[in-house]
């Protein structure tokens, strides 16, 4: 088995034992250290296959920013372990059945485009100049619309906010 | 045997670097407690630590001797498995990120291969620095929760707030560096500094004194360090998010801070100053002399200042520093090749003395913020400063039409 394959194999046990453990643990912030792992580890995939941006903004953007907000409001909710419902029972099963289903679909998918699927090089996807062409040329439009968007939530955040205290 | 070692020498020899880097970043560690103990000593009017071996020099393995013996209790009601983490996670974070740095131009040439000071040449350095950085949040964080005590929960919350509010401007203060650079890569960006002739004159600092500005003072909050303390304000939170922890969990966060305080220095050094690059322009050559201009009087003075001291063992130990210390500066003359390697590192490395000088020196002068001034001087001042900065920058670089 060649290291890049090594690589592979630990570096995506690393993410689905994660996001498996991220569903059992009780604990919020047991859940998110779960999801962080996730993050991490999908940031050392884009890694293996050469989108050394990719996988940086992955770890700074999902892994640092959004999941220390998650962090810091379940510190500062001082959330406790979760309790189960009938509804949480109902959710577990209707939940596994339909998760097996979509793995399957997802599954059926990946194998029969395995002729269309293009073989990658490191280094090929995504380096940096390419990316920001994409995002600041071709894509422009949908890229500013998008952070307009974001716009428009953090605007909803503060009115949401200030509504309170008046 | 051989071949073996042939086969798996690049690996080798970066275990080798990461076991000496390890070795002489947490030396670094142990000095800088000393060395701040003892200026904010002075700065106040006191000796400082001066009990321990002479001028207070094995202060530091006192103190480490110290923290592997004490009694370690863990409290009851704590998170243990996150407990432990969190310490583990600081200090692993901290290191990491100086295997990134490159300390100097030239590689070393070992057994026919060439060997580049710094463990890894990444061309997303920078990006990766901030990666490891926006992760250390954590350390902080998951300390404050996982105690279950309220000051180091209160503590814990303060740092997530204040290391992501300036993150953003630690982020953005670069933007302007990286567009004159036109690359991630730390070398890149030093080489980018570089012009024979001007020396000093092709710094970044000049251009993007802003930039800097912003950069230092977020990365001082970053660091959680005077006057940005606010997640260990001893006099309202105990100690902050460490409060419950004791013994060598206690000394971890302390060498990551440390450490982070010297990766703070080597960027602000690397990014702004020049990095490696002498401040003088090329043809002055007699300025290759500096290093041991600099060692030969201060060793002298070591064996002058030892040999009055008062103690028998600093008589002994305090000359035969100095003579070591001549000894390096007189061997610099003597072997003009390893001057001439010795420049790049001599220069990187004052300047990082220099800015871990100006931590300690603002630990000794300057007041802790209040946490709604820490706020506003944050999102209000720093982060539409260092946005301004970016764009003029990229309005400069478009109107000189220089694009990469």
């Amino acid at each position: 088995m060649n290291p890049p394959l090594l690589v592979f194999f630990v570096l995506a046990a690393m993410a689905v034992i994660g996001a498996i453990n991220l569903i059992l643990q009780r604990h919020p912030i047991h859940s998110a250290l779960s999801l962080i792992v996730v993050m991490v580890a999908l940031a050392g995939l884009y890694l293996l296959m050469g989108a050394e941006f990719v996988a940086a903004v992955q770890i700074i953007v999902y892994g640092g920013a959004i999941m220390v907000l998650f962090v810091f409001v379940i510190m500062l909710l001082n959330a406790g372990v979760e309790e189960h419902t009938n509804a949480s029972k109902l959710a577990a099963l209707a939940g596994v059945p339909l998760a097996v289903v979509l793995m399957g679909v997802l599954a059926a998918t990946v194998a029969g485009s395995a002729d269309r699927v293009q073989v990658l090089t490191p280094g090929s996807v995504a380096p940096t100049k390419a990316l920001a062409n994409l995002l600041f040329q071709d894509f422009v439009y949908p890229f500013e619309l998008t952070s307009f968007l974001i716009l428009v939530a953090i605007l909803g955040a503060i009115v949401l906010a200030q509504r309170e205290k008046a | 045997m051989i071949d073996f070692l042939a086969q798996h020498a690049d690996i080798l020899i970066t275990l080798v670097k990461i076991a000496l880097l390890l070795f002489i970043v947490l030396t670094v560690n142990a000095y800088l407690t000393w060395f701040e103990r003892k200026v904010v000593a002075h700065m106040q009017s006191r000796w400082g630590p001066h009990r321990v071996g002479p001028h207070g020099l094995l202060q530091p393995l006192a103190d480490g001797a110290k923290f592997l013996l004490k009694e370690d209790p863990t409290p009851a009601g704590v998170d243990k498995f996150t407990y432990y983490l969190a310490p583990l996670m600081a200090l692993a974070l901290a290191l990491t990120s100086i295997a990134i740095i490159p300390f100097g131009p030239d590689p070393l040439r070992i057994f026919g291969r060439d060997v580049y000071l710094g463990i890894v040449d990444l061309n997303i350095g920078l990006l990766a620095l901030f990666a490891i950085t926006a992760l250390s949040v954590y350390g902080v964080a998951l300390a404050g929760w996982s105690s279950n005590s309220k000051y180091p929960l209160l503590g814990g919350l303060r740092s997530s707030a204040q290391m992501v509010s300036y993150e953003l401007a630690l982020t953005m203060s670069v933007v302007g560096v990286l567009l004159s650079a036109g690359s991630f890569s730390l070398r890149d960006i030093i080489g980018a500094q570089a012009s024979p002739k001007l020396g000093v004159l092709g710094w970044n600092i000049f251009p993007q004194i802003l930039g800097f500005l912003c950069f230092f003072v977020a990365a001082v909050a970053e660091t959680n360090r005077v006057p940005f303390d606010l997640p260990e304000a001893e006099s309202e939170l105990v100690a902050g998010f460490h409060t419950e922890y004791a013994s060598f969990k206690f000394a971890m966060f302390f060498i990551a801070e440390y450490t982070s305080m010297i990766t703070v220095s080597c960027l602000c050094s690397i990014m702004f100053f020049g990095g490696w690059l002498s401040p003088f322009p090329a043809s002055w050559t007699f300025t290759h002399f500096l290093p041991s201009a600099i060692l030969i009087p201060f060793g002298l003075w070591v064996i002058w200042d030892g040999i009055r001291y008062e103690t028998i063992f600093g008589r002994i130990i305090l000359p035969g520093l100095g003579t070591v210390i001549t000894a390096l500066g007189a061997l610099l003359i003597v072997f003009p090749a390893v001057n001439e390697f010795i420049q790049g590192p001599f220069w990187l490395l004052s300047k990082i003395f220099v800015f871990l000088f100006v931590y300690v020196w603002m630990r000794g002068t300057l007041p802790r913020f209040r946490y709604d001034q820490l706020m506003s001087f944050g999102w209000k001042l720093l982060l539409p400063v260092s946005l301004a900065n970016a764009v003029i920058t990229a309005s400069v670089i478009l109107v000189r039409g220089g694009g990469h």
